[in-house]
Protein backbone atom coordinates (compact mmCIF):
# COMPACT_ATOMS: atom_id res chain seq x y z
CA UNK A 1 0.00 0.00 0.00
CA UNK A 2 2.77 2.36 1.05
CA UNK A 3 4.62 1.59 -2.17
CA UNK A 4 1.56 2.37 -4.27
CA UNK A 5 1.23 5.79 -2.62
CA UNK A 6 4.92 6.51 -3.28
CA UNK A 7 4.46 5.44 -6.88
CA UNK A 8 1.43 7.70 -7.21
CA UNK A 9 3.21 10.75 -5.76
CA UNK A 10 6.29 10.21 -7.96
CA UNK A 11 4.35 9.96 -11.20
CA UNK A 12 2.00 12.80 -10.23
CA UNK A 13 5.09 14.99 -9.82
CA UNK A 14 6.45 13.79 -13.16
CA UNK A 15 3.15 14.60 -14.87
CA UNK A 16 2.89 18.02 -13.22
CA UNK A 17 6.37 19.28 -14.04
CA UNK A 18 7.13 17.85 -17.44
CA UNK A 19 6.87 20.74 -19.84
CA UNK A 20 7.71 20.10 -23.47
CA UNK A 21 6.68 16.44 -23.38
CA UNK A 22 8.68 13.41 -24.49
CA UNK A 23 12.39 13.53 -23.78
CA UNK A 24 12.11 16.58 -21.56
CA UNK A 25 10.49 14.32 -18.95
CA UNK A 26 13.45 11.95 -18.78
CA UNK A 27 15.59 13.80 -16.21
CA UNK A 28 12.56 14.04 -13.93
CA UNK A 29 11.62 10.36 -14.35
CA UNK A 30 15.25 9.43 -13.77
CA UNK A 31 15.47 11.51 -10.61
CA UNK A 32 12.30 10.05 -9.10
CA UNK A 33 12.68 6.45 -10.17
CA UNK A 34 16.44 5.88 -9.96
CA UNK A 35 17.94 8.46 -7.62
CA UNK A 36 15.18 8.92 -5.03
CA UNK A 37 13.58 5.47 -4.92
CA UNK A 38 16.12 3.08 -6.46
CA UNK A 39 13.35 1.25 -8.27
CA UNK A 40 15.52 0.61 -11.35
CA UNK A 41 19.15 0.53 -12.47
CA UNK A 42 20.36 2.97 -15.12
CA UNK A 43 20.65 0.22 -17.73
CA UNK A 44 17.10 -1.02 -17.06
CA UNK A 45 15.87 2.55 -17.40
CA UNK A 46 17.47 2.96 -20.84
CA UNK A 47 16.07 -0.38 -22.01
CA UNK A 48 12.57 0.66 -20.95
CA UNK A 49 13.13 3.90 -22.83
CA UNK A 50 14.05 1.97 -25.97
CA UNK A 51 10.91 -0.16 -25.68
CA UNK A 52 8.77 2.96 -25.13
CA UNK A 53 10.29 4.47 -28.22
CA UNK A 54 9.27 1.51 -30.35
CA UNK A 55 5.71 1.13 -29.10
CA UNK A 56 2.81 3.48 -29.85
CA UNK A 57 1.71 6.24 -27.52
CA UNK A 58 3.33 9.03 -25.52
CA UNK A 59 6.65 8.08 -23.89
CA UNK A 60 5.47 9.38 -20.51
CA UNK A 61 2.49 7.00 -20.49
CA UNK A 62 4.60 4.10 -21.72
CA UNK A 63 7.26 4.53 -19.08
CA UNK A 64 4.67 5.07 -16.31
CA UNK A 65 2.91 1.82 -17.22
CA UNK A 66 6.20 -0.05 -17.55
CA UNK A 67 7.75 1.22 -14.32
CA UNK A 68 4.50 0.84 -12.39
CA UNK A 69 4.37 -2.80 -13.44
CA UNK A 70 8.02 -3.31 -12.53
CA UNK A 71 7.61 -1.83 -9.06
CA UNK A 72 4.17 -3.10 -8.07
CA UNK A 73 2.64 -5.40 -10.72
CA UNK A 74 -0.57 -4.66 -12.61
CA UNK A 75 -1.98 -2.54 -9.78
CA UNK A 76 1.23 -0.50 -9.87
CA UNK A 77 0.93 0.08 -13.60
CA UNK A 78 -2.65 1.33 -13.22
CA UNK A 79 -1.71 3.67 -10.36
CA UNK A 80 1.36 5.10 -12.15
CA UNK A 81 -0.53 5.66 -15.42
CA UNK A 82 -3.43 7.46 -13.72
CA UNK A 83 -0.99 9.52 -11.63
CA UNK A 84 0.97 10.72 -14.66
CA UNK A 85 -2.19 11.79 -16.53
CA UNK A 86 -4.01 13.39 -13.58
CA UNK A 87 -2.04 16.69 -13.46
CA UNK A 88 -2.71 17.20 -17.19
CA UNK A 89 -6.36 16.58 -16.53
CA UNK A 90 -6.56 19.10 -13.69
CA UNK A 91 -4.52 21.76 -15.47
CA UNK A 92 -6.28 21.41 -18.83
CA UNK A 93 -9.67 21.61 -17.06
CA UNK A 94 -8.67 24.90 -15.46
CA UNK A 95 -7.26 26.27 -18.72
CA UNK A 96 -10.36 25.22 -20.66
CA UNK A 97 -12.57 27.28 -18.37
CA UNK A 98 -10.31 30.35 -18.31
CA UNK A 99 -8.67 30.10 -21.71
CA UNK A 100 -9.10 33.73 -22.72
CA UNK A 101 -7.66 35.02 -19.47
CA UNK A 102 -4.59 32.82 -19.91
CA UNK A 103 -4.16 33.65 -23.56
CA UNK A 104 -4.18 37.39 -23.01
CA UNK A 105 -1.94 37.47 -19.97
CA UNK A 106 1.66 38.60 -20.64
CA UNK A 107 2.73 36.57 -17.60
CA UNK A 108 1.90 33.33 -19.38
CA UNK A 109 4.02 34.36 -22.38
CA UNK A 110 6.92 35.42 -20.18
CA UNK A 111 6.82 32.17 -18.23
CA UNK A 112 7.04 30.10 -21.40
CA UNK A 113 9.77 32.26 -22.96
CA UNK A 114 11.76 31.59 -19.80
CA UNK A 115 11.32 27.82 -19.66
CA UNK A 116 12.09 27.13 -23.33
CA UNK A 117 15.89 27.18 -22.92
CA UNK A 118 15.51 25.19 -19.68
CA UNK A 119 13.54 22.47 -21.52
CA UNK A 120 16.28 22.23 -24.16
CA UNK A 121 18.78 21.86 -21.32
CA UNK A 122 16.67 19.08 -19.76
CA UNK A 123 16.71 17.09 -22.98
CA UNK A 124 20.45 17.65 -23.40
CA UNK A 125 21.03 16.41 -19.84
CA UNK A 126 19.04 13.27 -20.64
CA UNK A 127 21.37 12.52 -23.55
CA UNK A 128 24.46 12.97 -21.35
CA UNK A 129 23.23 10.75 -18.55
CA UNK A 130 22.06 8.02 -20.93
CA UNK A 131 25.43 8.23 -22.72
CA UNK A 132 27.31 7.65 -19.47
CA UNK A 133 25.74 4.19 -19.22
CA UNK A 134 25.40 3.36 -22.90
CA UNK A 135 28.97 4.12 -24.01
CA UNK A 136 30.94 1.13 -22.80
CA UNK A 137 33.55 0.96 -25.58
CA UNK A 138 34.50 2.38 -29.00
CA UNK A 139 31.92 0.18 -30.75
CA UNK A 140 29.02 1.67 -28.82
CA UNK A 141 30.20 5.23 -29.57
CA UNK A 142 30.39 4.37 -33.28
CA UNK A 143 26.87 2.91 -33.24
CA UNK A 144 25.63 6.13 -31.66
CA UNK A 145 27.36 8.37 -34.22
CA UNK A 146 26.00 6.24 -37.06
CA UNK A 147 22.43 6.35 -35.76
CA UNK A 148 22.65 10.12 -35.15
CA UNK A 149 23.76 10.64 -38.75
CA UNK A 150 21.03 8.41 -40.20
CA UNK A 151 18.22 9.89 -38.11
CA UNK A 152 19.22 13.56 -38.31
CA UNK A 153 20.44 13.80 -41.89
CA UNK A 154 18.98 10.81 -43.73
CA UNK A 155 15.57 11.00 -41.97
CA UNK A 156 15.68 7.34 -40.95
CA UNK A 157 12.61 6.37 -38.89
CA UNK A 158 13.66 5.97 -35.19
CA UNK A 159 11.99 2.54 -35.01
CA UNK A 160 14.15 1.20 -37.83
CA UNK A 161 17.16 2.87 -36.22
CA UNK A 162 16.56 0.95 -32.99
CA UNK A 163 16.03 -2.36 -34.83
CA UNK A 164 19.19 -1.77 -36.88
CA UNK A 165 21.20 -0.93 -33.75
CA UNK A 166 19.89 -4.05 -32.00
CA UNK A 167 20.99 -6.28 -34.88
CA UNK A 168 24.37 -4.54 -34.97
CA UNK A 169 24.73 -5.16 -31.23
CA UNK A 170 23.93 -8.86 -31.61
CA UNK A 171 26.58 -9.20 -34.32
CA UNK A 172 29.35 -7.10 -32.71
CA UNK A 173 29.12 -8.32 -29.11
CA UNK B 1 -20.96 10.40 -29.63
CA UNK B 2 -18.90 9.64 -26.51
CA UNK B 3 -18.03 6.22 -27.88
CA UNK B 4 -17.13 7.72 -31.24
CA UNK B 5 -14.77 10.16 -29.49
CA UNK B 6 -13.24 7.32 -27.50
CA UNK B 7 -12.76 5.29 -30.67
CA UNK B 8 -11.11 8.16 -32.56
CA UNK B 9 -8.57 8.85 -29.83
CA UNK B 10 -8.00 5.15 -29.30
CA UNK B 11 -6.92 4.99 -32.94
CA UNK B 12 -4.61 7.96 -32.43
CA UNK B 13 -3.09 6.32 -29.36
CA UNK B 14 -2.68 2.97 -31.05
CA UNK B 15 -1.04 4.11 -34.26
CA UNK B 16 1.36 6.88 -33.33
CA UNK B 17 4.80 5.59 -32.60
CA UNK B 18 7.43 7.91 -31.21
CA UNK B 19 4.97 9.95 -29.18
CA UNK B 20 4.60 13.70 -28.78
CA UNK B 21 4.85 15.66 -31.99
CA UNK B 22 4.35 12.61 -34.17
CA UNK B 23 0.76 12.42 -32.93
CA UNK B 24 -0.25 15.97 -33.85
CA UNK B 25 -0.74 15.49 -37.62
CA UNK B 26 -2.69 12.29 -36.97
CA UNK B 27 -4.99 13.97 -34.44
CA UNK B 28 -5.46 16.83 -36.86
CA UNK B 29 -6.44 14.54 -39.73
CA UNK B 30 -8.95 12.68 -37.57
CA UNK B 31 -10.70 15.50 -35.74
CA UNK B 32 -10.33 18.43 -38.14
CA UNK B 33 -10.43 16.83 -41.59
CA UNK B 34 -12.40 13.61 -41.10
CA UNK B 35 -14.82 14.38 -38.26
CA UNK B 36 -15.06 18.19 -38.50
CA UNK B 37 -15.21 18.37 -34.72
CA UNK B 38 -12.79 21.28 -34.45
CA UNK B 39 -12.00 24.12 -36.86
CA UNK B 40 -8.48 24.48 -38.23
CA UNK B 41 -7.62 27.73 -36.40
CA UNK B 42 -9.14 26.42 -33.18
CA UNK B 43 -6.91 23.39 -33.49
CA UNK B 44 -3.81 25.59 -33.64
CA UNK B 45 -4.89 27.25 -30.39
CA UNK B 46 -5.39 23.86 -28.78
CA UNK B 47 -1.90 22.76 -29.85
CA UNK B 48 -0.37 25.94 -28.44
CA UNK B 49 -2.09 25.44 -25.08
CA UNK B 50 -1.21 21.74 -24.99
CA UNK B 51 2.45 22.39 -25.70
CA UNK B 52 2.59 25.03 -23.02
CA UNK B 53 1.00 22.89 -20.33
CA UNK B 54 2.80 20.13 -18.46
CA UNK B 55 2.19 16.50 -19.44
CA UNK B 56 2.18 14.56 -22.71
CA UNK B 57 1.00 16.74 -25.61
CA UNK B 58 -1.30 14.07 -27.06
CA UNK B 59 -3.02 13.64 -23.70
CA UNK B 60 -3.45 17.39 -23.28
CA UNK B 61 -4.95 17.71 -26.77
CA UNK B 62 -7.42 14.89 -26.12
CA UNK B 63 -8.52 16.40 -22.80
CA UNK B 64 -9.11 19.77 -24.43
CA UNK B 65 -10.97 18.41 -27.45
CA UNK B 66 -13.05 16.21 -25.15
CA UNK B 67 -14.09 19.20 -23.04
CA UNK B 68 -14.93 21.19 -26.12
CA UNK B 69 -17.21 18.50 -27.54
CA UNK B 70 -18.90 16.98 -24.51
CA UNK B 71 -17.65 18.60 -21.31
CA UNK B 72 -16.13 16.59 -18.47
CA UNK B 73 -17.42 13.22 -19.72
CA UNK B 74 -16.01 13.96 -23.15
CA UNK B 75 -12.60 14.80 -21.68
CA UNK B 76 -12.64 11.54 -19.77
CA UNK B 77 -13.63 9.48 -22.85
CA UNK B 78 -10.93 11.04 -25.05
CA UNK B 79 -8.18 10.69 -22.44
CA UNK B 80 -9.07 7.07 -21.88
CA UNK B 81 -8.95 6.54 -25.64
CA UNK B 82 -5.46 8.03 -26.00
CA UNK B 83 -4.03 6.27 -22.97
CA UNK B 84 -5.52 2.81 -23.19
CA UNK B 85 -3.60 1.46 -26.23
CA UNK B 86 -0.20 2.38 -24.73
CA UNK B 87 -1.25 0.96 -21.41
CA UNK B 88 -2.38 -2.39 -22.83
CA UNK B 89 0.58 -2.83 -25.19
CA UNK B 90 3.16 -1.92 -22.56
CA UNK B 91 1.51 -4.16 -19.98
CA UNK B 92 1.76 -7.05 -22.43
CA UNK B 93 5.44 -6.34 -23.11
CA UNK B 94 6.27 -5.71 -19.45
CA UNK B 95 4.96 -9.10 -18.37
CA UNK B 96 7.52 -10.87 -20.58
CA UNK B 97 10.27 -8.22 -20.78
CA UNK B 98 12.02 -8.83 -17.49
CA UNK B 99 12.18 -12.58 -18.12
CA UNK B 100 13.81 -12.13 -21.52
CA UNK B 101 16.10 -9.33 -20.50
CA UNK B 102 18.77 -11.64 -19.10
CA UNK B 103 18.84 -13.88 -22.14
CA UNK B 104 22.42 -13.56 -23.59
CA UNK B 105 21.28 -12.69 -27.11
CA UNK B 106 18.78 -10.09 -25.90
CA UNK B 107 21.53 -8.63 -23.71
CA UNK B 108 23.71 -8.16 -26.80
CA UNK B 109 20.83 -6.62 -28.70
CA UNK B 110 20.35 -4.08 -25.93
CA UNK B 111 24.09 -3.29 -25.86
CA UNK B 112 23.56 -2.09 -29.43
CA UNK B 113 20.27 -0.35 -28.73
CA UNK B 114 21.47 1.76 -25.78
CA UNK B 115 23.87 3.94 -27.83
CA UNK B 116 21.09 4.32 -30.41
CA UNK B 117 18.83 5.78 -27.70
CA UNK B 118 21.57 8.34 -26.96
CA UNK B 119 21.66 9.23 -30.66
CA UNK B 120 17.87 9.67 -30.82
CA UNK B 121 17.90 12.09 -27.87
CA UNK B 122 20.90 14.03 -29.25
CA UNK B 123 19.09 14.22 -32.57
CA UNK B 124 16.05 15.74 -30.79
CA UNK B 125 18.31 18.31 -29.10
CA UNK B 126 19.89 19.13 -32.45
CA UNK B 127 16.54 19.61 -34.23
CA UNK B 128 15.12 21.70 -31.39
CA UNK B 129 18.23 23.89 -31.11
CA UNK B 130 18.15 24.50 -34.86
CA UNK B 131 14.45 25.39 -34.86
CA UNK B 132 14.51 27.57 -31.74
CA UNK B 133 17.00 30.17 -33.07
CA UNK B 134 18.22 30.92 -29.54
CA UNK B 135 20.73 33.71 -29.01
CA UNK B 136 23.96 32.98 -27.12
CA UNK B 137 22.35 34.01 -23.81
CA UNK B 138 19.58 31.40 -24.13
CA UNK B 139 21.99 28.74 -25.38
CA UNK B 140 24.14 29.29 -22.30
CA UNK B 141 21.04 28.91 -20.09
CA UNK B 142 20.41 25.53 -21.79
CA UNK B 143 24.02 24.44 -21.29
CA UNK B 144 24.06 25.50 -17.63
CA UNK B 145 20.74 23.70 -17.05
CA UNK B 146 22.12 20.47 -18.51
CA UNK B 147 25.33 20.70 -16.46
CA UNK B 148 23.46 21.46 -13.20
CA UNK B 149 21.27 18.39 -13.67
CA UNK B 150 24.00 15.98 -14.71
CA UNK B 151 26.78 17.02 -12.34
CA UNK B 152 25.01 18.53 -9.34
CA UNK B 153 21.80 16.45 -9.57
CA UNK B 154 19.64 19.53 -9.12
CA UNK B 155 15.96 18.71 -9.53
CA UNK B 156 14.50 19.70 -12.93
CA UNK B 157 11.44 21.00 -11.04
CA UNK B 158 13.45 23.80 -9.43
CA UNK B 159 15.12 24.70 -12.70
CA UNK B 160 11.78 25.00 -14.50
CA UNK B 161 10.36 27.17 -11.73
CA UNK B 162 13.49 29.37 -11.62
CA UNK B 163 13.45 29.74 -15.42
CA UNK B 164 9.75 30.60 -15.60
CA UNK B 165 9.56 32.93 -12.61
CA UNK B 166 12.94 34.50 -13.41
CA UNK B 167 11.72 35.29 -16.89
CA UNK B 168 8.49 36.88 -15.58
CA UNK B 169 10.51 39.10 -13.21
CA UNK B 170 12.94 40.01 -15.99
CA UNK B 171 10.25 41.11 -18.45
CA UNK B 172 8.15 42.79 -15.75
CA UNK B 173 11.18 44.80 -14.72
CA UNK B 174 11.96 45.69 -18.33
CA UNK B 175 8.37 46.82 -18.82
CA UNK B 176 8.41 49.14 -15.79
CA UNK B 177 11.73 50.62 -16.91
CA UNK B 178 10.32 51.39 -20.33
CA UNK B 179 7.34 53.23 -18.90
Amino acid sequence: MNLLIKLFISFFKIGAFSFGGGYAMLPLIKEEVIEVHNWLTNAEFIDILAVSEMTPGPIAINSATFLGYRVCGILGSIVATIAVVLPSFIIMSIIFHFLNKFKDSPYTDWFFIGIRPIVLGLIASASISVAMDAFIDVKSVLISIGVFYLVSFKKLNPIYAIILAGITGAILY
Amino acid sequence: MLFDMFKTFFKVGAFTIGGGYAMIPIIQKEIVDNKNWIKEEEFLDIIAVSQGSPGPIAVNVSIFVGYKLKGFKGALACTLGTTLPSFLIILLIATVFFQFRNNPIIEKVFLGIRPAVVALIVSAVYQLAKKSKFNYKKISISVITALLIVFLSISPIYLILIGGIGSILYYKNKETEEK
